[in-house]
This record gives structure tokens, sequence and C-alpha cells, in this order.
């Protein structure tokens, strides 16, 4: 168990991404970021692929940068499983043991203890042409498991699983990385993944961190655009005014204050989408913040139907993504299609306003 | 899904297998049936038969030994110049044999750079030797096996090999384990296809090494001086080489395919 401090920069053509995160011994970080925001470039550079361009990379103190990457015990599972074809399930789970010293012997029963560990002893004599994606992604996390890595670094494990599989290999590297105690460090952009596995929360937009805490925290207070996507909630920044909040071209957002921000201080607005009431024409005389809107897009949101808003014209940038689930009936009565302009009304009571950064 | 093939490519296509093809089974009419086997078991059909397998597995097992490194610097390392690196090892391909077997001897040759100092220092003299022929085969089938390797190696990718770093594996390991056996295909399908052009090398041999029966008399040199004299048995000693290049390609093919 190991403690990992990472602070690194590393420009590959017009992209630059400049990032420190520690993670603790024994802790699951989940780095999360929408495609683009850096997380392969990020996980690249801890894993040795890239050579950052400034700073550096310790496990407890052991300095990386300048260690070849089979010398710097840092395992890594990847959305495909990537099994040696020519070996047998066993043989690869074994291939890290015998690559560092083990005997024939002893590594052979190490394999057969991390096959047990993730419930595939009956597909140890199997070639991985023999295995599902499922089958071969179980093999993949016991191998990377039976080196001892001290840090294990995850990489979108889940993404090229199918989604019926997914919940129980999900469930399974959580059970296997608690039970190791590997410090690890995990990118997704699956918030669920997050949720199941991690501790903590690092969110990457842009090449940066915007924000970081307890998993729990950051879903339910997101203070970034992406984390409230990803949290399935509203965001609207700005700076809190005795109203609520106030942004940047002065639009009043009318909210609470659930702890004291002090006026004038950057803030944001959070409010659930389901909170969100829509009208083609503002009603008179309502007390509720009125948005104006561009409908961008309509999905199916469970039982509901989540309108996503774009920017009307001459309106500002932060209208765009937000979201507003209301039910069929609602979207019939209203007949709307993408295009169209709409007002998005929310009432104070259910808008929440926290101080940005942290 | 299949598509269509435009009727008026079928002729042309009739005719280059024919062009292929007739020959062959021409040379099988053509054969002697009757004295066949006296013909391809004559002490100088012989001599020149084994001497061809001999210096052929010599000279695959050279272009395993020096070729399969230069494939994998080709496939895997960033060196600058690396296209040129690649073209000078594909010249073999392209260039006539004779003119490979002449720059051999003026190399080799007892005036050359390399051969004078040889003859100096160690009294050692390469051309019209058996090392002569496996020297000129291998410098015309070495490309053979260095383009099918790295093609394999530039298939497979370095995904394996990233893995296996992260497993802990030095460099040297994953070369043993993971690399050459995720190649090994195209590494086999590399050495016969080397191995069969060694065999059938005739212009860089007769060049370089000349045409002693035993020592350099490989089997395309015997059935020339044969096809002088006797038809015959230089068309049975033919037939075998035949039966050995539809060998190769089978072996290599399904090499391929799996």
């Amino acid at each position: 168990m190991s403690r990992l401090e990472v602070d690194v920069a590393v420009t590959r053509g017009s992209f630059a991404l400049d990032v420190s995160v520690t993670v603790e011994s024994g802790e699951v970080v989940a780095v999360l970021g929408s495609n683009g925001a850096g997380k392969s470039t990020f996980l690249g550079a801890l894993a040795g692929l890239y050579r950052p361009d400034r700073g550096s990379i310790a496990l407890d103190g052991r300095v990386l940068d300048d260690v070849p990457v089979h010398k710097r015990r840092v395992g890594l599972l990847s959305q495909s499983a990537l099994l040696f074809p020519h070996l047998t399930a066993r043989d690869n789970v074994a291939f890290g043991p015998r690559s560092t010293g083990s005997r024939r012997r002893v590594a052979r029963a190490t394999a057969d203890r991390w096959l047990a560990e993730v419930d595939a002893t009956a597909l140890a004599d199997r070639r991985p042409s023999e295995l599902s994606g499922g089958q071969a992604q179980r093999i993949a996390i016991a191998r990377a498991l039976a080196c001892e890595p001290e840090l294990l670094l995850l990489d979108e494990p889940f993404a090229a699983l199918d989604v019926d599989v997914t919940p129980a290999i999900r469930s399974l590297l959580r059970r296997v990385v608690r039970a190791a105690g590997v410090t690890t460090l995990m990118v997704t952009h699956d918030v669920l993944d997050a949720v199941v596995l991690a501790d903590r929360l690092v969110v990457l937009d842009a090449g940066r961190v915007v924000e970081s805490g307890a998993t729990a925290d950051v879903l339910r207070r997101p203070r970034s655009a992406f984390a409230a996507r990803i949290a399935g909630l509203d965001l609207v920044p700005g700076r809190s005014c005795p109203e609520g909040l106030r942004t940047a071209e002065g639009t009043v957002i009318g909210g609470v204050h659930p702890e004291p921000v002090a006026d004038g201080e950057p803030a944001v607005a959070l409010f659930s989408p389901a909170s969100v009431a829509v009208y083609r024409e503002p009603p008179k005389g309502s007390p509720r913040t009125m948005v104006p809107v561009r409908l961008a897009a309509m999905e199916p949101h469970g039982e509901l139907v989540r309108l996503r808003a774009g920017v009307p014209d001459g309106g500002p940038g932060w209208v765009d993504g937000l979201a507003a689930d209301v039910t069929p009936a609602a979207v019939a009565d209203l007949g709307v299609d993408p295009g169209d302009e709409l007002w998005f009304s929310v009432k104070a009571a259910e808008v929440e306003v926290y101080p940005a950064g942290r | 899904m299949r598509t269509t093939v435009p009727r008026f490519l079928w002729v042309p296509a009739a005719l280059a297998w024919l062009l292929v093809a007739i020959p062959v089974a021409g040379l099988v009419v053509r054969v002697d049936w009757p004295n066949f086997l006296g013909l391809v078991t004559t002490p100088s059909a012989l001599a020149a038969l084994r001497l061809s397998l001999e210096t052929g597995l010599a000279t695959m097992v050279l272009c395993l030994l020096f070729g399969g490194p230069l494939a994998v610097v080709l496939a895997r390392s960033s060196l600058p110049g690396l296209p040129f690196i690649r073209s000078v090892v594909l010249l073999p391909l392209v260039l006539p044999p004779v003119v490979g077997g002449l720059t051999l001897l003026f190399l080799f040759g007892r005036t050359g750079p390399v051969g004078g100092f040889l003859d100096r220092e160690f009294g050692i003299t390469i051309p019209f030797s058996t090392g002569a022929v496996v020297l000129a085969q291998t410098f015309v089938a070495m490309p053979f096996l260095v383009v099918s390797l790295e093609g394999a190696l530039r298939t497979a990718g370095e995904r394996y090999e990233a893995v296996a770093a992260t497993l802990g594996a030095s460099p040297a390991t994953t070369l043993w384990r993971v690399t050459v056996p995720v190649v090994l295909p195209g590494l086999m399908s590399g050495s016969v296809l080397a191995f069969a052009r060694a065999l059938g090398e005739f212009g860089a041999t007769i060049t370089f090494a000349g045409s002693l029966e035993g020592t350099t008399r490989t089997l395309p040199l015997f059935i020339y001086l044969e096809s002088e004299s006797d038809l015959d048995g230089a068309v049975a000693m033919s037939l075998v080489l035949v039966v050995v290049a539809i060998l190769v390609i089978v072996v290599s093919r399904t090499r391929d395919l799996r």
C-alpha cells in the first residue's frame, strides 16, 4: 500500500494538461471528465507511456519519473482485457509473478488464488479466444492484481463490456480492490463507476482539475457544470446576492443559502431538473425565476422526458445544457419541437446557492 | 457480403492463372516417369539436393539470427532515417541476383576490402566455397523474412508489450514471452519464404560461388547444367523443386490463415 502524489504537466499538440492529485494509501480515487478532458493523457503519464514536460510522480516518496515501466509496480487495467492470446487464462495471470522472478509452481499457485478471487477458477485452462468479454475482463483483473502492484490504474475498465455484464464486473472489481487494499486511481466518464468504486472524485475539464472531494459530497453539491451534469443537477454560476445568485450578465436566480455565503462571492446555484417547469409564454406575476431558452434536444429520462436547453439568440451562455424533466403529457400539451423558444422556470425554494470552489 | 466481380476481369484473370499453372502442368507431363526415380537419385543429383537443403537451412538460420532483430528494430524503434534503412533492406528484392552476386564478389573477393583482409590475416577465402553459397542466398532471402516479420510485428501492435511491462516484465522477458509468441505465425511464414527463396537462388550463387559439384552446385545450378546435356534429368529435378515449392506455400499459407 502506497500513497500516490502526482503533479504533472503534459503538452500534446494544442492540448495542455496540468494536474495535481494525491491518492492516500489504499484509497480509490476516480478521475471524471468528458471526452477530451485529458483523462487518457493523465493516465498515460502515470503509466509511463508519455513523459511529462514538468512535474513528478511519487509512490510513497519513491519518484517514478525515471523508472522504466516494468519497474514501477504500477498495474494497468484498460477497457480491453488484452489477454496474451497465446497463453491460457491461468498463464496470463501467472505472467506477472513469473516475470518478476517467482518460480513456475509458486506463480501458478498465485494465479490459481487470484482466479478463485475473481470467480474464474473454471476458466483457468481456456485460451482468451474462448472467453467472453466479461470473462476476459475478470481474468485481466486477476492478472493486474496478481503482481501485487503498489498502484492500480483503471482506464474506463467497463467501457467495452456488454451492458448486462457490467454491473457484475463492477461489483467484482470493487470487492477485490477493497480486499487487496491497493491504492487505485480510475479514470472514467461514467458516474456510476465512481459511485460504486471511488472514495473520492476528481473532476477534470480541459486538462485541469475543476473540483475534487468525497464522492457523495461532489455529487450532492457539484461546483462545476460538468460535475453537475454527471450528478444530474442543473448548475448556474455567478455571484451570491441576497435574493440568491446573480449571473455575470445580471440575471437574478432566486434561491436559498443553506450555508452562509458573503454577498458578491463567487457561487453556484443548484437545482434538480425535476423542479423546473416549462412554459411557452411567461406566466404573468409569477414569483418564480424565468429563463428564456431555445430547446436543443429531448431525450427519454425514466418515466419523464428531459428537455435540454440551448442558448436563445442573444441569451447568456450558462443556459446551455440546463435540463428540465417533465411528464410526457406535459410535452404533448406544450407541443414543442427542438429549436422552439421556451421559458424554464424554477421556484426559489428549490434552488440552493453554494460558494463556488473549495 | 459478396460484391459482384465485373465480367471483363474474368478473362485476364484466367489467363494470368493459366500462365503459371500450364507450364507447371506441362512439366509434370514431360517427366520421364519410368526412369524418374533413377534420374533424381544419381550421385550428382543427390549431392545437389543435399547441398541445396543444407545451405537453404543455414540461410534460414542466418536470416532468423540477423533479419529477426532487424525486423524488430524496423518495427519498434524510432531511429532517424528508418525509411532509408528499410529501403536498403528491400534492395535485394528488386536487384537482379547476378548484380547481388557481383557486389558480394567485390566485397569478399581476394582483392576486395573484406575478402583481402580475411585472406591476409586468417587465410580465409570465401568466394567459390559453400560459405559463399550461404552468403549469396542470405543476401537475396533476407528481405523476405524481414518484410513478413515486420508486417506481423506492426499488425500485432505494441499493446501486448505495454501490458507486459505494467506486469513487471523486462524488455527482454517481454520479447521472449510476449512478442515472439504473438508474431510466431509471421516468423514461421517469413522463415519458410526465406528458405524457399534460398532454395531457388541461381544468379547470385553462380556469380559469387561458382558451380563446383558437392561444394557450390545447388539444385538450380545443377538443373541449368543438366538442361544442356540431359534434359530428362533436368526435368525430373525441376519437378522435385516444384514439389518443394508447393509444400512451402502450403506451410506458409496455413500459418497465415490461422
